[in-house]
């Protein structure tokens, strides 16, 4: 009996007959699950109803094993096999996936896409049973500028686009022009983005930061937060490896503070708690304090993975460098610190990234950046029921800038890998 | 070039005076701290006495008069803030232990799949962990709260599962249970695991003296199955259930009654949280199982191991090592990221000790200080007990 069903076996012999047969039944279950899902016809209404839910899933199953045919010499059939049908439970696996992108994205699709309203000016002008994306649009340039003053939206924009414009040319110059490029990045730039923001100069009219918000806050923040944590960083991790026990405690309790507590009781601690320490009546800003409380928090994470680099490097570098009479300061600044940071690029790139992933939290303490402008917009009596737009718009917003991100350090790493 | 020689000269000065040079720098840095913490105390005490605040720990006695929505323990407002400080505590520890266990659960298999050879499960995998990864963790837990949980249905036309739980908008309504004689289920709860480890104990010297095995995993679960399950035939433990009930409280107004209700702030925190770390600990994971040579599972098979001998005394211990310290960091970002919870009024410990006590008390320094002290003494206490365990599964080299 059973020798009988050997013919049953899919083999090279008759590929063509059980590339059908399998292609068959690959595809009445794929025809099932979707006369199923989407035209709500059950064509195996005459099983049993447990029998009939699981049919798509059998009949996959039975088309996939007949075609699972090793060294059949079809290449696609081969590549196939090999790499999404290697065996029974590798095919269900696949089988369940397909199933679930079959059913998953049109409807992802018809939501964002074909069944959404992309323009209009109020509530009323979304009709469609999609998203409804004229929210966004209404409330766009809120959601960018924050409650900064319509007429006074070019400043931003003026001091954004310098930036763009020098990141970009910094691309295409030599590497002279490109130093000098970075230098007034780091430190000319953020004097001219502070100075055009808040105003009170050059005949501008004075803006307090209280009104700055939207995506322009986030960029603000991760800007100087990132300018200034690298150093900080450097420097405790050189303290937590000084020879000096004074210096060594010191910076292991500072970092270890930071890194022990999360950032939102450290945004409390900046904003209630840090003014009961300044002597009355002097008053810092909130914005200040806030980037000062992000850069000291990420710095102590900083300092650990610079800590690694600096670990990372064998001794014969700090032992050369000294052989040759070098200075505390020279053997690191021009020895080990440009090995150092060449190893931790990925390390570096994570930090930023957990920065620029974080500045959502400022608005526990009131400040309103791209998220909390969307919180403050679905609460708007007129646009309430609108969230999920605005955090899939947010979310999307935030996933371009991390993902360009960590793309970008993935090609610097390459760019800079030493062979040693 | 004056300066030049001047910073020699110094340089000089120091070299002839090596133990100058040495506590120079430490001095000067220790007078530095000694500064500015004395200035930060100074204007503190001038501030506080102008406000009339006197600093003391005096106000965690007194009656907190507020309440909180979701507690472990009995609470209401006629408790003292100290009580109000460890519900908050506790909420902190619940959605921190459940974030684990599930980001654990999911990271483990998205960390396997992303090395699967199927290459349908393996982008699957990745592209989950690129989208949840790049997105930040209080904008998911936004999603979750205002936009997913919110489309939920009203109690009236509420989603059942499995006919005892039900899904609504104001949260997940499950049977609660009632046991009677708990502590004898504990109780042989615990002996089981004592039988259980001094059984593995023995087995292990046994097979190191005599070569022989015994089945010490079959074994154990019998006894982990059978000790329990004595208690509920002859120790009079009792299992009830008390299901949810729909009532209707006004001609419009339903909602649910009995069974332990789960508020939707849990699950939007919980989810969020869990979903995101699992993004981190299947890389951890994932470079981990990578971290293994091939020579390894070659060197293995060729002594004759099977494919699950393999897996279980090769692969998996040396894997480990490699993926628990960053585990451990992951856990300690989970635990700390727990404190977001007091965006989506979550009562945890920030919401309720940071948030409500500090505005009815004024106490800012106090409070932040306590709160912050207690999210160190969680984190030092994780990663003690994770160093701990690190040290013990470590390379032992003779």
């Amino acid at each position: 009996m059973i020798d009988k069903l050997t013919f049953l076996r899919p083999s090279k012999e008759r590929l063509n007959l059980f590339i059908f047969f399998g292609a068959l039944f690959f595809g009445i279950g794929i025809y099932d699950l979707i006369s199923n899902s989407f035209f709500s016809e059950n064509i195996t209404s005459f099983l049993p109803e447990i029998l009939s839910f699981f049919t798509p899933l059998i009949f996959g199953f039975v088309g996939l094993h007949l075609i699972r045919i090793e060294y059949s010499g079809n290449k696609i059939l081969d590549s196939l096999n090999k790499n999404i049908n290697s065996n029974w439970f590798n095919s269900i696996l696949t089988l369940l996936l397909i199933f679930l992108l079959i059913i998953g994205i049109p409807v992802i699709l018809n939501w964002a896409f074909f069944d959404a309203n992309f323009f209009g000016t109020s509530k009323e002008d979304c009709t469609n049973s999609g998203a409804c994306w004229v929210f966004i649009n209404v409330w766009f340039e809120r959601l960018i500028y924050g409650l900064y003053p319509n007429d006074q939206i070019w400043r931003v924009n003026v001091a954004f686009i310098i930036l763009i414009l020098t990141v970009g040319v910094a691309f295409f110059v030599n590497q002279k022009i490109k130093k000098y490029i970075i230098i007034f990045l780091l430190f000319v730039f953020p004097f001219i983005l502070i100075s055009l923001l808040s105003g009170g100069s050059f005949g501008l009219e004075k803006i307090a930061t209280n009104e700055w918000g939207g995506l322009s806050l986030t960029f603000i923040i991760s800007i100087f937060a990132i300018i200034f944590c690298f150093p900080v960083g450097m420097f405790l991790a050189l303290g937590r490896r000084s020879s000096f026990p004074v210096i060594r405690y010191s910076s292991i309790g500072f970092i270890e503070f930071w890194r022990g507590v999360p950032l939102i009781t450290v945004l409390f601690m900046a904003s209630v708690m840090f003014p009961m320490f300044l002597p009355d009546g002097t008053f810092l800003d909130k914005l200040i304090r806030v980037i000062i409380a992000i850069t000291l928090f990420e710095a102590a994470y900083m300092a650990e993975v610079i800590r690694g680099g600096l670990q990372a490097l064998p001794r014969g570098q700090y032992d050369a460098g000294k052989s040759l009479g070098m200075s505390y300061w020279k053997l690191h600044l021009l020895v080990i610190l440009p090995q150092a940071l060449k190893l931790i690029i990925p390390g570096i790139a994570n930090t930023f990234l957990a920065l620029v992933k974080d500045t959502p939290l400022i608005l526990v303490v009131g400040l309103l950046e791209l998220v909390g402008m969307i919180d403050m917009a679905k609460t708007n009596p007129k646009w309430l029921g609108f969230a999920a737009e605005g955090y899939v718009f947010a979310g999307l917003v935030f996933w371009i800038i991390c993902y360009a991100m960590s793309r970008y350090s993935i090609s610097l790493e390459k760019k800079y890998k030493t062979d040693r | 070039m004056d300066i030049k020689k001047f910073n020699f000269g110094i340089n000089n000065y120091l070299e002839d005076r090596p133990k100058l040079k040495k506590f120079l720098p430490q001095g000067l840095t220790l007078l530095a701290i000694i500064f500015i913490l004395g200035y930060f105390t100074y204007n503190a005490q001038v501030n506080m006495g102008n406000r009339g605040i006197v600093f003391g720990f005096g106000f965690l006695s007194q009656e907190s008069s507020f309440d909180i929505q979701f507690s472990l323990i009995d609470y209401d407002g006629s408790y003292s803030y100290g009580r109000a400080y460890l519900v908050g505590l506790l909420n902190t520890i619940l959605v921190s232990v459940i974030g684990i266990v599930f980001a654990t659960l999911l990271g483990v298999v998205v960390g396997v799949s992303r090395l699967s050879s199927n290459f349908l499960v393996s982008k699957f995998a990745e592209t989950y962990v690129e989208i949840f990864r790049n997105i930040p963790l209080l904008l998911q837990i936004f999603f979750w709260y205002f936009a997913a949980l919110r489309a939920l249905p009203l109690p009236q036309d509420a989603i059942n599962l499995f006919d005892v739980t039900y899904l609504t908008v104001k949260g997940w309504f499950v049977p609660r249970f009632l046991w009677t004689n708990f502590s004898i289920l504990i109780g042989s709860l615990i002996l089981a695991i004592v039988a259980i480890i001094s059984i593995s104990i023995f087995a292990k010297k046994r097979q190191e003296t005599t070569g022989e095995r015994i089945p010490a995993f079959l074994i154990s679960l019998g006894i982990i199955i059978i000790l329990p399950l004595l208690t509920f035939l002859f120790g009079g433990v009792k299992l009830d259930f008390e299901y949810p009930e729909l009532i209707q409280q006004s001609p419009t107004i339903f909602n649910f009654s009995g069974g332990v209700g789960i508020i939707p702030e849990l699950i939007a925190l919980a989810l969020a949280l869990s979903l995101y770390t699992a993004t981190f600990i299947a890389e951890c994971v994932r470079a981990g199982i990578m971290g293994v040579g091939k020579g390894q599972k070659e060197a293995a098979a060729s002594i004759g191991l099977t494919p699950g001998q393999t897996l279980r005394l090769v692969v998996m211990p040396q894997a480990l090592r490699i993926i628990i310290p960053p585990t451990t960091n992951q856990y300690l970002n989970l635990t700390k990221n727990s404190s977001l919870a007091a965006a989506i009024a979550y009562p945890d410990l920030v919401l309720v000790f940071a948030g409500t006590a500090m505005m009815q008390t004024g106490r800012a320094i106090e409070i932040v200080s306590i709160t912050m002290l207690t999210y160190l003494t969680l984190s030092i206490l994780i990663s003690i007990f994770m160093n701990w365990y690190n040290k013990k599964i470590a390379i032992k080299e003779k």
